[in-house]
């Protein structure tokens, strides 16, 4: 048996309530992390997970209290101990990664001098030992010529870079335990495959006990040995990553996992029906009763503790885990999706459109031209059919949502045109579209709490386009009002409240039903679930699949996650840098032959299944400007042929699949070398 | 009938979130007492002509500076002049001016602020610019020259004073503005074809009113003490209209032996602005706007 270096025993964090009532946002949490070991602790937003992890370093947020229980480190209590014993703890024995590095490093000073500060913090080196460490800890979390980067300010690395900085920063006080909360939420898929697999090396290579923090399972099963499920501030299910990821025997764990689009299956994942419960809301019984398909009358009044079963050396909070212990077969609960034969009936022609942000010179600006040979969007054609959910994926600034917003009408195309229904080309400029292209295509958004305005009522936000586009009022738009909320499975109660008494899920079905307000023909989702739970999300793309069939919608839908978007689409188009890479019917495209950045792509996917290791093929370099010519994609290419790619535009290709691959490699060819043939 | 009733649901709603804030203003010890002493001095001000005890223009040499006593409260001033009559009456014109002061800041801040946060660019910058080169100029001085030239008539004071502090309220109003409408929800708005007019009256207004309406009586309490100090410069109220500052103005130099005089003055103008401030921070606070990084003018 390893030593323990972190025990948390009994530990209750709570806040006081307006009325002066304690609430707790962690309750009675004991658990132990080991030297050398890696634990996951994964939850929705809001479960406590990062208050867990910031007690572990003895810290707790303001505003909320210690309400009992202790953390001991190694030998010091932490939660006891006043802010200066802690400040030689913190950084030296114990290092915390953030979420989002770029906000943790200082802006304006180079990447050496902060690395330097944090070795003179928390070591005794002197001045010749601190710069050999500073490019040793460069060298460790593999950032290329360490040497220049440390002479770099901040926001001249990418996201993933300054991440790997941040590690590295951690890592200066040699500590035994590191915390990292959600340390690659907010990166590109590929970008996140890499600093996983390097804190697995620093993990094995240092030896550093590390809690990792995330609500994504797919990460979380890459790096950890043993994983905490946390659900309402308790812990539901403890024990090796292995078990819980393959076998979970609580229900909760169980329809989380289900609930996570997978590469491997089409179709759409299970949902679970409802959303945690906030602090303070719940009395009585198992937290999960509300959302549990297990639950049982003695579930609602009396509350299941924490049991530990020796064989599978796991433990679980739930009354009923026998009932999964005895369901061995591995049963999905995916709801497959009519995946229906579209009719070839177009409604949404892209032809050669370019759009670009370039300032325009002043010249160009009276001659109403754009001048820019290299646009972020370039070359676009797409064939939409009535009734198709279209796909686009990429990464971070691979022209998704610019091709949304031109299709919207919210940014001006350069070259091409829009066509709609087949007959009429849609104006660049929004002010010059008509009433009822306008009400044809509706946006949703990624972040509910943005999208919708905080100070009006959801029967407010509903009555805008009832009112502008059909000119309701009175009786009638208050029974379409209650008509849309019920299609989104919202009550009519929900007509009264305001976007801050909604829960993220319950706000994005607003939005999804503001949307099919003005019976749109096609709606355009600007990543409408990445901002959600898992859980919710699930429930999201239930929702949205069902309206498309009772309505026959269009949806073009942007997203980087791959999984997602094979859960929904009928066809998926593959963008790089603005342009085209690969585009057919989505079970094809996720098979051999691929575009090499197709590839790159489904390589870096998480899945939360510990045998399946993402394939990192490519480096997770950031290109900020797509090439001038030849192929876009040949600054990552993994299987680049030479000045060919460099100089050559790339020809389309047409598998036999029928998905079309944009690049020079012959597409028999590259099906071989993708095939290990 | 049908649009009438929906009108009548919505006056009943702003009513309503009007007392829900006042409640929540109410519910803290600070927000109440604020609440209380302003209340007092807004009551005071319409009714002290009827609850004076004496005129307050009356002079009689022969009460010259009476110590407080069973008939003079608060005694009597230089000119013989109840001292507790003209306390009651002398936030009167202070407040009334200050007011309408305060609604014209508000209305030119909060629209040239709002109009500057949505066009953006070149003509936000020039504004801003213009703004900012006419207030360097310290007000005080401004101030003395307008009166000098045009006389201290409530025409001239209220809108002078309205147009010196309405710069914060641009400041306020234009950094709101900016923050709504790079949110979705504008975008949404633009993509379904709402006019201009339509979406700055339906979806930024309602975000940046709290932030102006919370400014806008800040900037109450500072012009308060800005025209108190023009009436003790005397450049203010003329007398004999009973005024704070002229009051202290007036008895300063006989403080020594006739503190009776100043005192009262001085306490009411005080908590009249201990009053306006408590009660715009408790304001702030039921609407959840945080003003602590905000420094003053
Ligand atoms: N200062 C505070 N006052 C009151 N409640 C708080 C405070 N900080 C956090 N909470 C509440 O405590 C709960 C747990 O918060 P915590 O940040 O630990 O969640 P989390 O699991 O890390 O969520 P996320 O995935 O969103 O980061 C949430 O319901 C949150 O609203
Ligand atoms: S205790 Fe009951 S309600 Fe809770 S998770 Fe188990 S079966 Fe579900
Ligand atoms: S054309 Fe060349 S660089 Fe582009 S994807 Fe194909 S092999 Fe790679
Ligand atoms: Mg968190």
């Amino acid at each position: 048996m390893s030593e323990i270096i972190q025990k948390v025993k009994n530990l209750s964090v709570g806040f006081k309530s307006q009325k002066g009532h304690e609430i707790s946002i962690l309750k009675n949490i004991t658990t132990n992390i080991k030297k050398g070991e890696t634990v996951g602790i994964v939850g929705e937003s809001g479960s406590g997970k990062s208050t867990l992890a910031l007690a572990m370093m003895g810290y707790v947020k303001q505003g909320l209290f210690k309400m009992g229980g202790e953390c001991i480190f190694n030998s010091f209590n932490l939660l006891n101990m006043n802010n200066r014993e802690l400040e030689k703890i913190r950084g030296r024995k114990i290092a915390m990664i953030p979420q989002n590095a770029g906000q943790a490093l200082t802006p304006n000073l180079k990447i050496g001098y902060q690395i330097d500060e944090a070795l003179k913090l928390h070591t005794n080196f002197n001045k010749n030992e601190r710069e050999k460490k500073i490019s040793e800890l460069l060298n460790k979390v593999r950032l290329p010529s360490p040497e220049t980067i440390a002479l770099r300010y901040p926001h001249e690395l990418s996201g993933g870079q300054q991440q790997r900085v941040a590690v590295g920063m951690a890592l200066a006080g040699n500590p035994d335990l590191l915390l990292l909360d959600e340390p690659t939420t907010g990166l590109d898929v590929t970008t996140q495959a890499h600093v996983l697999e390097l804190l697995n090396f620093i993990a094995k290579d240092t030896g550093t006990s590390m809690v990792y923090v995330s609500h994504d399972l797919g990460a979380i099963a890459q790096v950890s040995d043993r994983i905490i499920v946390m659900y309402s501030g308790e812990i539901v299910l403890e024990g090796p990553a292995r078990d819980i990821l393959k076998r979970p025997i609580h229900p909760y764990t169980y329809g989380l996992l289900n609930s996570i689009p997978k590469l491997s299956l089409a179709g759409l994942p299970g949902s679970m029906p409802g959303s945690q419960p906030q602090p303070g809301t719940k009395k009585e019984g198992c937290s999960f009763y509300d959302r549990c398909n297990l639950a049982e009358e003695k579930c609602k009044k009396n509350s299941p503790d924490l049991e530990y079963i020796n064989e599978l050396k796991t433990s679980v909070r739930c009354f009923n885990y026998k009932k999964l212990l005895k369901d061995k077969s591995k049963k999905q609960l995916s709801t497959s999706r009519n995946e229906k034969n579209i009719k070839i009936n177009e409604i949404l022609n892209l032809t050669d459109v370019s759009i670009s942000y370039a300032k325009q010179k002043l010249l160009d600006q009276i001659l109403n031209k754009i001048t820019d040979t290299n646009p972020t969007v370039k070359d676009i054609n797409i064939d939409i059919n009535k009734g198709e959910t279209i796909a686009l994926v990429g990464e971070s600034g691979s022209g998704k949502s610019t091709i949304l917003k031109s299709i919207a009408g919210l940014l001006r195309t350069k070259e091409g045109n829009i066509k709609f229904n087949q007959d009429r080309i849609l104006s660049n400029d929004l002010k010059k579209r008509n009433s009822s292209d306008l009400r044809a295509i509706q946006l949703i958004f990624q972040n509910p709490d943005e999208s919708l305005n905080p100070n009006h009522t959801v029967e407010e936000i509903l009555a805008q386009p009832l009112k502008l586009y059909f000119g309701l009022s009175g009786e009638k738009l208050k029974n379409n009002i209650i008509d849309l909320l019920e299609k989104v499975r919202l009550g009519k109660f929900y007509m009264t409240r305001y976007p801050r008494q909604l829960s993220g899920g319950e706000k994005q079905r607003v939005a999804v039903a503001r949307a099919f307000a003005a019976k749109p023909d096609i709606i355009l989702c600007d990543e409408v679930t990445s901002a959600l739970d898992v859980s919710v999300q699930a429930a999201v793309l239930n929702l949205l699949q069902k309206l498309k069939e009772d309505f026959g919608t269009t949806y073009i839908f942007v997203s980087h996650d791959l999984a997602v978007v094979r859960a929904i689409s009928d066809r998926v188009a593959v963008l790089y840098q603005g342009r085209l890479c690969e585009i057919g019917p989505s079970k094809n495209v996720y098979k051999f032959p691929s575009h090499p950045y197709t590839e790159v792509l489904l390589g870096a996917v998480l899945e939360p299944d510990p045998d399946i290791k993402p394939k990192l093929v490519a480096e997770d370099i950031v290109e900020d400007k797509p090439p001038e010519k030849g192929c876009c994609f040949q600054g990552r290419c993994p299987r680049i042929l030479g000045d060919k790619c460099k100089n050559e535009t790339p020809p389309w290709q047409i598998g036999d699949n029928g998905n079309a691959i944009r690049c020079h490699i012959n597409i028999k060819e590259l099906e071989n070398i993708q095939n290990g043939n | 009938m049908e649009i009438n009733k929906a009108k009548v649901n919505k006056k009943k709603s702003i009513f309503k979130k009007i007392s829900e804030v006042l409640l929540t203003m109410a519910s803290k010890p600070s927000g109440f007492i604020g609440l209380s002493i302003l209340v007092f001095h807004i009551l005071l001000a319409f009714l002290s002509p009827f609850l004076a005890p004496y005129d307050f223009k009356a002079i009689d040499p022969s009460l010259m500076l009476q110590a407080p006593s069973s008939e003079y409260w608060f005694g009597t001033d230089s000119l013989g002049r109840d001292v507790f009559t003209r306390t009651i009456m002398g936030g009167r014109t202070a407040l009334t001016i200050t007011f309408f002061g305060s609604l014209i800041a508000l209305l030119w801040g909060g629209l040239l602020g709002i109009f500057c946060g949505l066009v953006g660019g070149k003509i936000d910058d020039v504004v801003m610019r213009v703004v900012d080169a006419f207030l360097s100029i310290p007000w005080i001085l401004a101030m003395l020259l307008i009166v000098s030239l045009l006389g201290t008539s409530t025409q001239v004071l209220i809108p002078a004073l309205g147009f010196f502090y309405g710069k914060g309220i641009v400041r306020v109003a234009r950094a709101a503005t900016h923050d709504v409408i790079a949110k979705d929800f504008i975008v949404s708005a633009r993509a379904r074809g709402h006019s201009n007019l339509s979406i700055i009256w339906n979806e930024i207004i309602p975000n940046v009113r709290d932030a102006i309406l919370v400014e806008g009586a800040m900037r109450w309490s500072w012009m308060l003490l800005g025209f108190s100090s023009l009436s003790f410069l005397g450049f203010g109220v003329s007398p004999p209209t009973p005024d704070w500052g002229l009051m202290i103005s007036n008895a300063r130099g006989l403080m020594s032996f006739a503190y009776w005089a100043v005192i009262a003055p001085i306490v009411g103008l005080s908590s009249l602005i201990i009053g306006i401030n408590l009660t715009a921070d408790a304001f702030a606070k039921a609407l959840g706007i945080d003003r602590s990084t905000k420094a003053p003018v």
